[in-house]
């Protein structure tokens, strides 16, 4: 099946679907002898940064401090490590030993433990050092004061994020995603319906819009001033990563062959825009990571390739050469001068730029 | 997908079965056997029995349906949460075990394993195996279509408690389930006790190993003997499958077997089962077939569940091999001519 991506805001069908045409580059220009290698040992579920140093979130029990001079593992949970947050100074972690644990430079202590030793499967940084997890149902949120408020969802709780001014959280569940204010006290939170699975989730820069990632291969998306409803569907698989480019014009998300950036730099987001498809592989990407500071994003492939794509022309530098282990990880550091990226099998890389 | 060395995908085992039938005996001595298996499992919220095992997940069975306009596609939803988690643990285990409740419809787990694709491609379904209590199974099929539904869904059943149950009840008892699924294995037991080979590591779900649409009962490696027992009145039709063989008919549940050895027109069978399935797919809840196509030298395998339909070239016919198609159905009120008459329509 070829590509058949629209912004869409109605659920009829149109017919301006866009062909894409194969990139046809052979050799492609590569980075990747300049990277530093780093055996991770196992699977590699996520990647920060503390200033230059990355930070490896492993899939089992413990993170590995990656600094130039010198690795370090740090086992902080009892099992496997199910999500990961970053603020730059500390990373939040939560596990399925039901613990919340965050660690930073230094040291690493709990910050929750389910009493049921449910997984904790959700979390997420906000400003001011807000905290938020969730195990099954229940969303819960630590303040910068300290105070802690809970929110029952109707359904599991399958995503989390912090709206990047005020506080205020958004749910995703089954059938829509909630909009939550914890120190709204008594004001009802505000659900936004659609119908199906809802999985991951996150606000524009600008606070705009929200979109998740659906159980079905597509995203759904809400002008939050209107409730506007905004599909995006067309993908080969289920979108497991998405992230915004410099400044939020461009949503970039995996779960197709090509890269896929949904344009967000207008008042009406992609609704009757074609997204842009960039750096075609026979591979599904696995991974995005927008630049902080250009127009360019990464993406890690199922065969292995990471590849940094500058988004106006659509040139493609390699990273990381394919080699059929899955990439699973992908970060920018905030300068955006080093990308470090992990995949299933364990290997790992940091390219300085 | 351009992996050449695609990791083997973990098996995982569905245990069904109505309350109190035995389904957590039956786990409790998979995982106390030795084996030299590790498994993760997979255990419903209500579970209160002591299950002594390193990887347990509790799960919330939530069964979501899929935005795609087909009515009877759900997902268990947590099921793709946890094996999600589940799988940055690989190594840690050999095999997964789903214990779903005694309420639960079977059909959102299997079709999960189809359905999404990021499970499907790590892990696989390996037979839905299906507990049934000996002294109540016959009441509930009366009364609870959940009970009916595990039966009419399974690969692998045991009817459990034999020892409460005396040898004409317990035939009778085998007759009304092979009445809704003769397809499945049967095997009687005492405290869930039976090999376990014979409940893990089926395959039931690989295309390549729909090898034998023989009714299981005809099958000569059965442990028992199945005298047939048909001569109680039950006030229904028997009905008469292509061997001459009676046995009960279930009032809402049966099962449609087809059989051609004239070769079929792929033209006329893949328009014919898709639209079979879009406006039956409902009530069909399993189905399975291998097929001789015309001008096709290797035998043609589907299955489904519901509305979703899984098929591939299998191998090539083997010298002096049989040509013949067969498939069946199984589900509720079936339209059992419709289906024969759809069938024979596919003839080249």
């Amino acid at each position: 099946m070829g590509p058949r991506l629209r912004g869409d805001d109605s659920k009829t069908n149109g017919n301006d679907e866009t062909e894409y045409v194969p990139d046809t580059t052979t050799q492609l220009p590569s980075l990747a002898d300049r990277v530093r290698p780093i055996d991770a040992g196992a699977s590699v579920v996520g990647v920060h940064f503390f200033g230059a140093m990355p930070v490896f979130v492993l899939g089992e029990e413990a993170l590995l401090f990656a600094a130039k001079d010198g690795e370090r593992r740090v086992a902080i949970h009892d099992g496997g490590i199910l999500a990961s947050a970053c603020d730059g100074t500390r990373i939040v972690t939560g596990g399925d030993d039901g613990k919340l644990i965050a660690t930073d430079a230094e040291a690493h202590q709990v910050l929750a433990t389910d009493d049921k030793k449910r997984w904790i499967d959700q979390v997420a940084l906000g400003p001011d050092g807000a905290v938020a997890w969730s195990a099954g149902k229940v969303a819960h949120v630590r303040g910068k004061k300290g105070e802690l408020r809970s929110f029952e969802a109707p359904s599991t709780v399958a995503g989390l994020a912090f709206a990047s001014k005020g506080f205020r959280l958004a749910i995703a569940h089954y059938n829509g995603a909630t909009l939550w204010f914890p120190n709204a006290a008594g004001a009802k939170p505000q659900m936004l319906e659609w119908k199906g699975s809802h999985l991951g989730v996150i606000f524009s820069p600008d606070g705009k819009f929200l979109v998740t990632t659906m159980q079905e291969s597509a995203l759904h998306g809400w002008r939050l001033s209107d409730g506007q409803h905004m599909r995006m569907s067309g993908y080969s698989a289920r979108v497991r990563s998405f992230g915004w480019t410099v400044d939020g014009v461009f949503l970039a998300t995996s779960g197709s062959e090509q890269i896929i950036l949904w344009p967000f730099d207008g008042k009406d987001g992609p609704m009757r825009r074609q997204p842009k498809m960039l750096a075609q592989s026979e591979a599904r990407v696995a991974v995005v990571a927008g630049h902080p500071r250009q127009p360019v994003v990464a993406a890690g492939y199922a065969d292995g390739a990471v590849l940094l794509v500058r988004i106006d022309d659509g040139a493609i530098i390699e990273a990381r050469k394919a080699d059929g282990q899955p990439v699973s990880a992908l970060g920018w550091d905030a300068s955006g001068q080093m990308l470090a990226f992990g995949t299933e099998a364990g290997s790992a890389g940091v390219l300085t730029l | 997908m351009t992996t050449p060395s695609a990791p083997a995908k973990i098996p995982v085992t569905v245990l069904t079965g109505y309350l109190g039938a035995g389904k957590t005996t039956l786990l409790n001595r998979i995982l106390s056997e030795p084996h030299g298996k590790k498994y993760a499992v997979i255990v419903n919220e209500f579970g209160e029995i002591g299950i002594d095992n390193e990887l347990i997940v509790n799960a919330d069975e939530e069964v979501f349906e899929m935005n795609n306009g087909c009515i009877c596609c759900t997902v268990r939803g947590d099921l793709v949460r946890i094996i999600d988690g589940l799988m940055r643990r690989k190594g840690r285990f050999d095999a997964i075990i789903v214990e779903t409740t005694g309420l639960a419809d079977p059909a959102p787990v299997a079709q999960t394993f189809f359905m999404d694709e990021q499970v499907g491609s790590r892990t696989k379904l390996d037979a839905v195996v299906t507990v049934a209590d000996a002294m109540w199974l016959k009441d509930r099929l009366k009364d609870a279509p959940e009970a009916k539904n595990q039966i009419a869904f399974a690969d692998v059943i045991l009817i459990n408690k034999t020892d409460l149950v005396s040898p004409d009840a317990l035939a009778e008892l085998e007759a009304r389930i092979r009445g809704i699924n003769p397809y499945a294995r049967l095997h009687r037991t005492e405290r869930a006790k039976v090999a376990l080979d014979e409940v893990l590591g089926r395959n039931a779900f690989d295309l390549d190993r729909i090898l034998d649409l023989e009714p299981a009962f005809l099958t000569a490696d059965e442990e028992h003997e199945h005298d047939h027992h048909h001569d109680h009145d039950h006030g229904h039709d028997h009905h008469h499958h292509g061997n001459g063989l009676k046995h009960y008919h279930d009032e809402d549940m049966q099962s449609v077997a087809l059989r051609s050895d004239k070769p079929l027109d792929p033209d006329k069978f893949f328009p014919w089962v898709q639209d079979l399935v879009a406006t039956e797919g409902k009530d069909i809840l399993r189905c399975k077939g291998i097929l001789s196509f015309k001008d096709d030298p290797e035998r043609f395998v589907f299955q489904g569940v519901h509305m979703i339909l899984d098929g591939d070239h299998q191998r090539a016919w083997k010298d002096g091999e049989k040509r013949e198609s067969r498939a069946v159905f199984i589900g509720r009120h079936l339209p059992e001519e419709k289906i024969r008459q759809g069938f024979e329509s596919c003839v080249a």
